[in-house]
């Protein structure tokens, strides 16, 4: 092996373990430490539905610059179980490293109950290609073969150390310590300073000096040892001096963050994967503060709280967060696949009745129970036909961390605008993933109320409050309930300008034409940077559409591209309904190579582009295996359409 | 409001063309619900009234205070959501048996659990009326009403029992032809603190046969010596029975004894209060313990924008908690 060129910052490395053996803090530990440490991270996270010892790990990149994707390739492989390295150890480059427990160098892959078949019968066919036997031993043999670093860290040495240290009676009682002895090892192995680990174990595990310092004692004596056996390790990680503060955070955090910035005080959930995140967030932090306190009137502020309800199933929660709107309160829900679809009647209930209730819609893979942890962008359809009948509703879809705190707080502002569900796409790509971020600049962020009735209306028996005019345009104003001076009925029903139950054929067209006006209405005036954005040369010959989480492993891919020279262009698409039919043709009209780009099978948002505007994709990528797309994948894929080498499809197949 | 006006039943009335049938059940709720809030000086928009989907659906449009028509099975949530936003407002809920028991039957055993304080009252006929008569929740095993084709293969749930399984801590039953009974009903239920479930006998004259205005004033058995029919309906009140628990160790035994009594069908119905505590604590109160400004804050009255638009959620603490500063 040729000493090779040391690469500073610029990083994937993975941990993987036993669902709920500590794997999860570990990979905080260390993105928080290479955070401290000025650089930037980008993790994923992934896992079975599964509470206790299935496989789950962590990749996550560490970078100078702002990192928005994973990519293929793993340059640190840390564990300190076997299944991990049956799993992962092929992901590893050739001149990267593998840190893993010798002592357990014997156990076989039959050992393992829980790989998959095909993947077994796949890594034996690894083995006997290389004359190898099926051990850990091996596995780890066919990595060196190809150059890879073996880094043998003795976990449970280090532990009974640990234990006599601390005067621990069990070593039971210390195993998660296991997790910070690996990452203490990758930190030694990288060059990385200790002082940062110190610090985010502090941050994690806060007030709780023991356990930090038993952590901090185990990852050290790693660290020392990875140092010492592996001096001149290629990859390398170093402090570096960062100007200006950066957030930390999942897209969950995020879409939360924004919705209260928005002003939602009432939130309601069923328990499901991956939208109870988001909710739990808020639980925690229901104790809202008030600034401005000019602004603010007397006495309120210390008043702000967002009301949480875990409902008995999401039927009660779409439907409770509609009473709760009808207030006046901002309100929402926040679900999933299964959930949603038990939400379509309340939807259509929410759209006919004209009331402001947005829906987080965290997407998952389908169809019905699907890959509950795994990812998808499988319900855009789904999404804008939700529910019987003809219903207006507005379809946001977030790309990135910044987005989803803005379409967090926007969706009530259209909500309330136009008196209508909000559907707010997330995906649990964007959802479950963290990265560090620079602090998003909002403040151009107002909020908007619409339409609505003033305190003191006037309104008396002689002229009535009519919550459903029809006499000043799609809009009517809207009334709170409990507002004096204006009773008004509602009900699934249509219904006249009071509220009331009619089958007047001529009234049910002004209904109906009213509601769809409102879109027609929010077409005109929502803001062109919310609908799209365009990436790259106006003129490029080939432009990828895409939409969703997607966007951060495309603008990785892209920077790679465009360095070479390729004229791409890129139009994300934010705004699903109302569609910005004609930018959307602007943009796409000159394209000779039109590709779409989604993590789904049948290339929803192409269908959607094509009903709207005629303009058919010539190829699409696509990626539906549960697994997100990773930069690298997509770099290859595009390069193959650039270089008219694609098929009309491509489908990644990337991820474990 | 500035004077308090003396509103009388007929102020709590619309002009919306009432479509029930002749001689339905449902008049004699809504009357009393109007005569209630009359008694009780209601403020119209004071007061919101939620319903799920069926005749008794159609109440709340012909009832002059907030009317929330939803969905069939969800009165329920929605008023749980109204309700919890703004716990200034009086709120009432009106399902059918069907609505109620049936299709909403999840939300009727989980409302018992939040203890949340409203009035929930079920219009209970035995059968779905608007879908032309096929056979609901609390039509007993056997009875063929008259658009059934065999007699019900299904047994009846027993509302009263349900309820108290579930937790509402104000359970009882009235019957819609007796009411001024029923107006005390009503009043007390939305005076209750928590809770209240009102279960209301109601005919259904044209698609209840069985369980008529003339079967429940037992005009099938008169009396031997007066000639007189013998209702079989009776008041629990006239009966010497104390339905309240007045001490957290007599749960048991109220409880009891309210399921005994509930179990009486037949020739004898019990109308009236069978179960009341207001020990347990409401959902209000246990948010405020969380949330301490929860009851004069409530979500529906708090700030959230300033004179421009300014959002008011000052996130500084949530974000610093998510921000790394430069060394």
């Amino acid at each position: 092996m040729s000493p090779a060129a040391v690469k500073v910052n610029n990083l994937s490395w993975m941990i993987g373990g036993p669902q709920g053996s500590g794997v999860e803090s570990s990979a905080n530990v260390f993105a928080r430490a290479c955070a401290q440490g000025g650089l930037n991270v980008f993790g994923k996270r992934e896992f079975y539905s599964n509470i206790m010892g299935e496989h789950s790990y962590f990749a996550l990149r560490a970078h100078t610059d702002v990192v928005r994707s994973h990519v293929d390739e793993v340059n640190v492989l840390a564990t300190f179980e076997v299944e991990t390295l049956f799993r992962h150890a092929r992901e590893v480059t050739d001149d990267g490293a593998i840190i893993y427990d010798p002592s357990l160098g014997k156990t076989k892959l039959s050992d393992i109950p829980t790989i998959e078949k095909r993947l077994a019968a796949d890594l034996r066919t690894h083995f006997i290609s290389r004359g190898l036997g099926e051990t850990m031993d091996d596995m780890l043999a066919a990595s060196k073969q190809r150059g890879v670093t073996l880094v043998p860290i003795p976990f449970k040495e280090i532990l009974e150390q640990i234990a006599n240290e601390f005067q621990v009676d069990q070593l039971s009682k210390i195993s998660r310590i296991v997790n910070m002895i690996a990452i203490g090892a990758s930190f030694g192995l990288l060059g990385f300073e200790f002082d940062a680990m110190t610090k985010a174990l502090e941050d994690v595990f806060r007030g709780k000096a023991k356990v930090v310092g038993m952590n901090v004692a185990g990852a050290r004596k790693a660290y020392d040892l990875a140092k010492s056996l592996v001096p001149d390790f290629p990859y390398h990680l170093e402090a570096t001096k960062q100007t200006m503060p950066r957030l930390f955070l999942t897209g969950s955090q995020a879409t939360a963050l924004g919705k209260l910035y928005g002003g939602m005080r009432f939130q309601t959930y069923y328990p499901i994967t991956p939208a109870s995140d988001e909710s739990e967030y808020l639980e925690e932090n229901e104790i809202l503060d008030l600034n401005g306190h000019a602004l603010a009137p007397a006495g309120s502020e210390k008043a702000a709280s967002v009301l949480v309800v875990q409902t008995e199933d999401e039927i009660a929660a779409v439907t409770m967060a509609t009473g709760a709107a009808l207030t006046g309160t901002r309100a929402a829900t926040a679900t999933s696949g299964p959930g949603f679809s038990l939400m379509m009647e309340g939807i259509g209930w929410a759209s006919i009745n004209e009331v402001p209730l947005v829906i987080t819609l965290y997407q998952r893979a389908g169809p019905s129970t699907g890959m509950p942890t795994r990812h998808e962008q499988g319900d855009l359809r789904f999404a804008l036909h939700a529910g019987h009948g003809e219903c207006p509703r507005i379809l946001l879809a977030s790309g990135d961390f910044e987005e989803s705190i803005r379409d967090g707080f926007l969706a009530f502002n259209y909500a309330d605008r136009y008196q209508m569900p909000v559907i707010h796409l997330v995906d649990k790509a964007l959802a479950n993933s963290y990265a560090t971020i620079p602090v998003p600049d909002l403040s151009d962020l107002r909020i908007d109320r619409g339409m609505v009735i003033p305190p003191n209306n006037g309104y008396s028996k002689e002229n009535p409050y009519k919550r459903f005019d029809l006499g000043n345009g799609p809009v009517s104003a809207r009334a709170f309930l409990g507002q004096e001076g204006t009773i008004f009925w509602n009900t699934g029903d249509e219904h006249d300008e009071l509220g009331h139950i009619t089958e007047d054929p001529a009234l049910r067209n002004l209904m109906m034409e009213k509601r769809f006006a409102k879109l027609d209405l929010a077409a005109k005036e929502i803001p062109e940077d919310v609908k799209l954005r365009y990436f790259g040369p106006k003129d490029a010959d080939t432009v990828l559409v895409s939409w969703g989480s997607t966007k951060g492993p495309l603008l990785d891919a892209l920077d790679r591209l465009w360095a070479e020279g390729a004229k791409l262009g890129y139009l994300h698409v934010r705004l699903i309904n109302p569609f910005p039919t004609e930018s959307v043709v602007a943009y796409l009209a000159k394209a000779k190579r039109r590709v779409a780009v989604e993590m789904n099978f049948g290339a929803q948002l192409a269908g959607i582009v094509r009903e709207m505007t005629g303009i058919a994709m010539t190829h699409s990528i696509l990626k539906y295996n549960g697994r997100p797309m990773s930069s690298t994948e997509l770099y290859d894929a595009i390069k193959a359409v650039t270089r008219r080498k694609a098929a009309k499809r491509t489908v990644l197949t990337h991820g474990a | 409001m500035a004077l308090e006006q003396v509103l009388k039943p007929q102020d709590f009335a619309t002009e919306v063309h009432n479509d029930w049938c002749p001689g339905c059940g449902d008049f004699g709720i809504l009357r009393t619900i109007q005569m209630a809030f009359a008694e009780m000086k209601m403020e119209p928009h004071r007061v919101t009234i939620v319903s799920g989907i069926g005749c008794s659906a159609k109440t709340i449009h012909y009832v002059k205070t907030y009317g929330v028509h939803t969905l069939h099975g969800r009165a329920l949530p929605y008023a749980t959501g109204v309700k919890l936003a703004n716990p200034q407002l009086t709120v009432l809920c009106l399902s059918g048996d069907g609505d109620g028991l049936g299709i909403g039957g999840g939300h009727f055993v989980n409302a018992g659990r939040r203890n949340l304080d409203m009035l929930y009252i079920i219009h209970d006929n035995g059968v779905y009326g608007l879908t032309k008569g096929q056979a609901a929740p609390t039509l007993k095993l056997g009875v063929q009403t008259k658009s059934l084709a065999h007699p019900n293969i299904n047994d009846a749930v027993n509302p009263i029992w349900l309820a108290l399984a579930a937790g509402a801590t104000w359970v009882a039953r009235g019957y819609s032809y007796d009411i001024k009974h029923l107006v005390g009903l009503i009043k007390q239920g939305i005076d209750h603190k928590g809770y209240a479930f009102l279960d209301v006998l109601q005919p259904c004259p044209t698609y209840n046969d069985i369980n008529t205005k003339e079967w429940y004033g037992g005009e099938d058995r008169k009396d031997e010596t007066t000639g007189r029919p013998m209702p079989r309906v009776y008041k629990l009140e006239e009966a010497s029975y104390d339905p309240v628990v007045h001490d957290n160790a007599e749960i048991e035994e109220k409880s009891e004894q309210a399921l005994h009594k509930a179990l009486e069908w037949g020739d004898r119905i019990p109308i009236g209060v069978f179960y009341r505590n207001e020990l347990i604590p409401t959902f209000e109160e246990r948010i405020a313990k969380r949330v301490p400004t929860y009851t004069e804050s409530p979500p529906a009255l708090q700030p959230i924008a300033g004179p421009n638009g300014e959002p008011l959620t000052d996130l500084t603490k949530l974000l610093n908690r998510l921000t790394f500063k430069p060394a």
